[in-house]
């Protein structure tokens, strides 16, 4: 069949003629600071990575088209059940462009969402994308401090204003009470961290990398932030047991399981100490990926582990009502259980 | 008086020598070269050192198996480089010629994708480079026209192109997380995380193809001629080409399989050591091997001091080999062979 589908066809003339109507309609000033028209009515948004499907997922769940990659099904047990199995649908933005345009445009979202840099290449990506489809293309910056302005953004285009305003307070929170408390510990009694990735545990995020924002936040000394840069790079052993961090946070099982018994590992002070800790990463990572709001109850674990003295807290019940705030399903005892294991 | 192969072989060895004892005595963990010769003194004389359980580890587990690694990999790469540049009389060839280095690549890339254990990782990409190479000779040996090894060349040529359209797949499907950077770090060569479980798949095969290159060096000799003449001299070409294609192979896979892809070696040092001790097979390949693992090994230690991070490999090789090819270029007596 090579005849073009007319609905699909009309559909995008016809958003494409609605776009001048859009423009003189209501806006709002999205993450990167371009004004983005408010669509009269939003019941399809199409996320342009992870990260924006994760933010979408815990403030309108119904709204989300689908993942831009399929959630395997121990990730969909945390999640609501028609919503977190909905299909693959690509993503247009991060390293790869998988979507098609005129896929998305076949899926009739109402509004695109970015989250995550709002550098200039995202910036005219979105403008790109969004003269051709006619469709509102908002940016959200995806940084820990601008999540709750993220949300208030969001809760704004799709008029889910008010628990975008509840879960931006929790966020605005959380974060308070961390910093705070953080604030007061002078930086010698910080503790120094690698951040382990890779099975091998010698991949690293410098100072500047998005993996290690939580670390950063969290005002601990990671040993490789004075590399220049802001991405992964390798790292030898030996710079390993030179820099001999107090604690090492990993997201690889292969490496977390190994490393307490390598006798090449025994001599830094994390693993004779026993300070190796290993993300937990259900649904979505804790510390490094997505860079999205999962990563707000990591700020709570990693806080726990580095300054335990600072917060007593148990985090089983805050991770309990974390999923039952952000991603609307209780989990079991046996479930989180699994979720603090850092398996899955 | 010293014959000019006896010179040239004496300058490869100590290069070789200053490298190692550089490597050894270099580092981001501070060891005195007086730790290292007390290590290896206790180690042969069977007394304690005295030395802290971390600096023995940092000799004998760490850097002790990354130096050797490096040599292992660097006269691999240089010993098939100039084999095929004998075998395909053509200066210009490198170990990848017939799709080697992207057929281990495409399967560390697969086994990457797939999140095997390292192990696994290791003997997928070593797989990768035989399967590769053997489809190209047995795709190259159906096709009866022309001559014989420009067949095999261009087959190899488009062979490799294809595998790197898979590669290309592969990242492109793979987890931009935590996948993609992986790959990333494998294609541009490393060996920062050896240990010694990772020497045992790269030795027996580099033994045994060096040890097979090296028997064949005379013979190789001829294999350098128009292949017309190399049979009227008497020589099965066929068979002898197999078998070098094969040791070649067997110890290229093998040293990406452990290093990933580092360029130039395979190119560069066969020139070198032509410069120093002439043309001759006889002569050239066991240089060629000694100024490989001399210069990779050097090259390996930069990587790994220069900055707290890791320089990659593949990267360093073509900054250092790039103005040293241009000058050898401008400044070699006579022709290359």
């Amino acid at each position: 069949m090579l005849r073009p589908d007319r609905r699909a066809l009309l559909a995008g003339l016809g958003a494409v003629l609605a776009a001048p109507r859009l423009a003189r309609a209501a806006t709002v000033r999205d993450g990167a600071g371009r004004e983005v028209p408010i669509p009269g009515k939003v019941e399809r948004i199409f996320p342009a990575g992870p990260p924006a499907a994760i933010q979408i997922y815990t403030l309108a769940p119904d709204l989300l088209l689908g993942w831009p990659r399929a959630n395997r099904p121990e990730e969909r047990e945390f999640l609501l059940p028609g919503v977190g199995d909905r299909p693959e649908i690509g993503r247009i933005t991060g390293r790869g462009n998988s979507a098609n345009l005129e896929a998305v445009l076949q899926l009739k979202p109402d509004l695109i969402i970015d989250s995550g840099s709002t550098g200039r290449t995202y910036v005219e990506l979105a403008e790109r994308v969004q003269s051709q489809t006619g469709i509102p293309y908002a940016l959200l910056d995806g940084r820990f401090a601008q999540i709750p302005a993220s949300y208030r953004i969001l809760g704004q285009l799709t008029g889910r204003s008010e628990r975008a305003e509840t879960l931006a307070r929790w966020c605005e929170e959380t974060m308070a009470t961390i910093s705070g408390r953080i604030a007061a510990i002078p930086t010698e009694q910080r503790p120094s961290v690698y951040y382990a990735r890779g099975p091998r545990g010698l991949e690293t995020g410098l100072g500047g990398s998005i993996n290690v924002e939580t670390l950063s936040f969290l005002g601990a000394r990671n040993v490789a932030a004075e590399q220049p840069g802001s991405g992964l790079a390798q790292v030898s052993l030996e710079q390993v047991l030179s820099w001999n961090p107090d604690v090492i946070v990993t997201i690889d099982l292969a490496f977390a399981e190994s490393v307490r018994s390598d006798p090449n590992w025994a001599g830094v002070r994390a693993v004779r100490e026993g300070r190796v800790h290993l993300s937990p990463k259900l649904p979505f990572g804790w510390v490094d990926f997505p860079p999205s709001v999962n990563r707000m109850i990591g700020l709570w674990w990693l806080a726990k582990l580095l300054y335990p003295a600072q917060f007593p807290e148990e985090i089983r019940p805050l991770a309990r009502n974390f999923h039952i705030l952000f991603y609307q399903v209780t989990p079991s005892e046996a479930q989180l259980d699994r979720v603090l294991a850092g398996r899955g | 008086m010293a014959s000019p192969s006896l010179r040239g072989n004496l300058i490869a060895l100590g290069l070789l020598g200053l490298a190692v004892i550089a490597a050894f005595a270099l580092g981001r963990f501070p060891v005195s070269p007086g730790d290292i010769l007390r290590s290896i003194w206790s180690w042969l004389t069977g007394t304690p050192s005295g030395l802290s359980q971390q600096i023995e580890t940092v000799i004998w587990n760490i850097r002790g198996p990354r130096v050797l690694a490096a040599i292992l990999c660097g006269a691999a790469l240089a010993v098939a480089g100039a084999a095929f540049q004998g075998l395909f009389r053509n200066p210009l060839v490198s170990p990848d010629i017939l799709g080697a280095s992207s057929g281990a690549a495409l399967g560390a890339v697969i086994g990457i994708y797939f999140s095997l254990g390292l192990l696994a990782i290791q003997l997928a990409a070593f797989a990768g480079g035989l399967v590769a190479v053997a489809a190209v000779y047995a795709v190259g040996s159906t096709i009866r026209r022309g001559d014989p090894v420009l067949v095999l060349v261009l087959t190899g040529v488009v062979v490799g192109s294809l595998l790197g359209a898979g590669i290309g797949l592969i990242k492109y499907w793979a987890d931009p997380y935590n996948q993609l950077p992986a790959i990333t770090f494998w294609l541009l060569g490393s060996l920062a995380g050896t240990a010694r479980p990772d020497l045992v798949p790269l030795l027996g095969p580099v033994l045994i193809g060096t040890g097979v290159l090296l028997a064949l060096r005379w013979r190789m000799n001829v294999m350098s001629l128009p292949e017309e003449e190399a049979r009227a001299l008497g020589l099965a070409t066929g068979p002898l080409r197999i078998a070098i294609v094969a040791a070649a192979t067997l110890v290229t896979a093998a040293s990406v399989a452990a290093a990933g892809i580092i360029g130039w070696v395979g190119l560069v040092v066969p020139h070198l050591a032509r410069f120093l001790v002439g043309p001759d097979f006889g002569r050239l390949l066991p240089t060629a091997a000694i100024l490989g693992g001399g210069y990779l090994l050097a090259i390996d230690t930069l990587a790994r001091t220069a900055a707290p991070v890791e320089t990659p490999l593949g990267i360093l090789t073509a900054v250092v080999g790039t103005p040293f090819f241009i000058w050898l270029l401008a400044s070699a007596r006579g022709g290359w062979s």
